[in-house]
C-alpha cells in the first residue's frame, strides 16, 4: 500500500461534497470536500486556493502515473477541493472517470 | 403503490437490482426521496486492521446504513456492498449493522416501531479481523433475535456474492428470506467445500450444480426462504413491501426445531439430490404446526 499526496493551485472555492466509487478490484472510490483552508478568504485572494490530493492505493511504485492522471485532470478543473482517493487497482482511464464523476456530482450538489 | 421517482429519463423495462451498489440498494428500498444515510463515508469511520495488513480501506468500511420509510412506516436498512473486500463482515462494517439494529431495538421496545431490513451480500467474517468480526456477527444475531419480536426482520439476498459464513447464521434468523435466483445462501461457500471435502463432494466448477444446491430457487423450494423475485429493484422492493405488510410470524423458522430436526431425518445423506431435498423440505410435508401469520 502507498500513500502519495499531491497539491494544485485552485481558483475558486467548493462548497458542496461528493463521493463515488467503491474500493472493489480495478475500481477506487473518490471523497471530493471543500478544502479546509478555502472560504476563508471568500475567493477574495484566489492565489492562495489550493486543492488538496490524498491517495491510498493498493499497487505500488505508480507515483509518476498518478501525478501524469492528476496533472492533466487538474488542467480542466480549478476547484479549491479535498480529494481523497481510495483506491484498489484501478486503471488511469477508471481514474480519470471516477474524477470526473466525483465533480458532476458535486457540481449537482449531490452530496447524499 | 407509488412510482419510484428515479432520475431516469429513459424508459426501463427493468433496474437490476443486483447492479446496484450497497447505497442504491438501500435507496431503492427506501420510499422516494425518504433515504438518510448515518455514519456516511464522510465520517470515515473506516476499519483500523486493514491499514495495518497493507489493504486499502474504503470510508464507510462497506456498510451502508439508511433510515427512511417503507409504505410511510420508519425504516432502517443496513446494506453491505459486496464489491469490497467481498463484502465481508470487519469490526466497523459490522457493528454499524448490529448498532442499527441495536438502535432499532430500543425504539420498537418504547412502542416506536421501526422496519429493519438487512441485505446480506457477503462472504462472512473478514478473515483479516478475524475474532472481532466473529464476536460482532454474535452481535448482529441477538439483535435480530431481541428485535423479531416486535417487528419481523427483513433479509434480502440478492447476489451475486450470496450469503455465507457466520452471516448466513444470521439470515437464517430473519423472520422473511427475499431472494434471487441468482442469490445463494449457505454455511460454506462451494469452494470451501471442495478443498475442505474434495472434488468428489462438489465441482465448485460446476456453477448449474451450485445453485441447484444452495441457489435462490432451491432455498424458496425448500422453505429456507420466502420469496423468490426477479432481478428487479421493483420487485424487490415489493417483496420486502409484502414481507413487512406479513407481519411478525407466529413462529419463526429458527424455532421451528422439531419440524426441521423431522425434515432432516428423511435426508438420506447418501442419496439425496437437490430434487428429493426439496420434497423433503417442502411445507406440506411438515407434520408440526404450519407456518401461520399473526394477524
Amino acid at each position: 500500500m502507498e500513500h502519495l499526496t499531491f497539491d494544485y493551485p485552485a481558483q475558486r472555492a467548493v462548497t458542496t461534497r461528493a463521493h463515488v466509487g467503491v474500493v472493489g478490484s480495478g475500481d477506487l472510490e473518490v471523497l471530493l470536500s471543500p478544502a479546509a483552508d478555502s472560504g476563508t478568504n471568500s475567493g477574495t485572494n484566489a492565489a492562495a486556493m489550493t486543492a488538496h490530493v490524498v491517495v491510498r492505493t493498493s499497487v505500488d511504485g505508480y507515483g509518476h502515473i498518478w501525478k501524469s492522471v492528476l496533472d492533466r485532470f487538474f488542467t480542466r478543473y480549478d476547484g479549491a477541493a479535498q480529494i481523497e482517493i481510495n483506491d484498489f487497482g484501478a486503471t488511469p482511464g477508471v481514474v480519470a472517470l471516477r474524477l470526473a464523476e466525483a465533480v458532476e456530482a458535486a457540481e449537482q450538489g449531490d452530496d447524499a | 403503490m407509488s412510482a419510484l421517482a428515479t432520475p431516469h429519463a429513459a424508459p426501463l423495462l427493468r433496474e437490476s437490482f443486483i447492479e446496484l451498489p450497497a447505497r442504491e440498494r438501500a435507496r431503492s428500498l427506501l420510499d422516494a426521496g425518504s433515504f438518510r444515510e448515518l455514519l456516511g463515508p464522510f465520517d470515515r469511520i473506516e476499519s483500523p486492521w486493514l491499514p495495518l495488513q497493507g489493504v486499502v480501506c474504503q470510508a464507510d468500511d462497506g456498510c451502508v446504513i439508511a433510515r427512511g420509510t417503507i409504505d410511510g412506516e420508519p425504516a432502517v436498512v443496513a446494506a453491505i456492498e459486496s464489491a469490497f473486500q467481498g463484502g465481508s463482515i470487519g469490526e466497523v462494517s459490522g457493528s454499524k449493522i448490529a448498532a442499527a439494529l441495536e438502535l432499532a431495538l430500543r425504539d420498537c421496545e418504547r412502542g416506536k416501531i421501526v422496519r429493519p431490513v438487512v441485505l446480506f451480500e457477503t462472504g462472512g467474517v473478514r478473515l483479516q479481523e478475524a475474532n472481532l468480526g466473529l464476536a460482532v456477527i454474535a452481535e448482529i444475531q441477538a439483535a435480530i433475535v431481541a428485535l423479531r419480536r416486535h417487528v419481523p426482520v427483513v433479509g434480502v439476498i440478492a447476489g451475486m456474492v450470496g450469503c455465507f459464513g457466520g452471516m448466513s447464521l444470521a439470515a437464517a434468523l430473519c423472520s422473511y428470506l427475499v431472494m434471487t435466483r441468482q442469490g445463494r445462501l449457505g454455511m460454506n461457500g462451494p469452494e470451501v467445500i471442495e478443498q475442505e471435502a474434495g472434488i468428489d463432494e462438489l465441482d465448485a466448477s460446476d456453477r448449474r450444480r451450485v445453485w441447484q444446491l444452495i441457489g435462490g430457487e432451491q432455498r424458496v423450494a425448500s422453505s429456507l426462504a420466502d420469496q423468490l423475485v426477479d432481478d428487479d429493484a421493483q420487485a424487490v422492493r415489493a417483496a420486502v413491501q409484502s414481507a413487512f405488510g406479513q407481519g411478525v410470524p407466529a413462529a419463526h423458522r429458527s424455532e421451528q426445531v422439531d419440524t426441521f430436526l423431522q425434515r432432516l431425518a428423511r435426508i438420506d445423506p447418501a442419496s439425496v439430490t437437490p430434487a428429493s431435498m426439496r420434497e423433503a423440505f417442502s411445507e406440506q410435508f411438515a407434520h408440526s404446526q404450519p407456518r401461520k401469520e399473526q394477524a
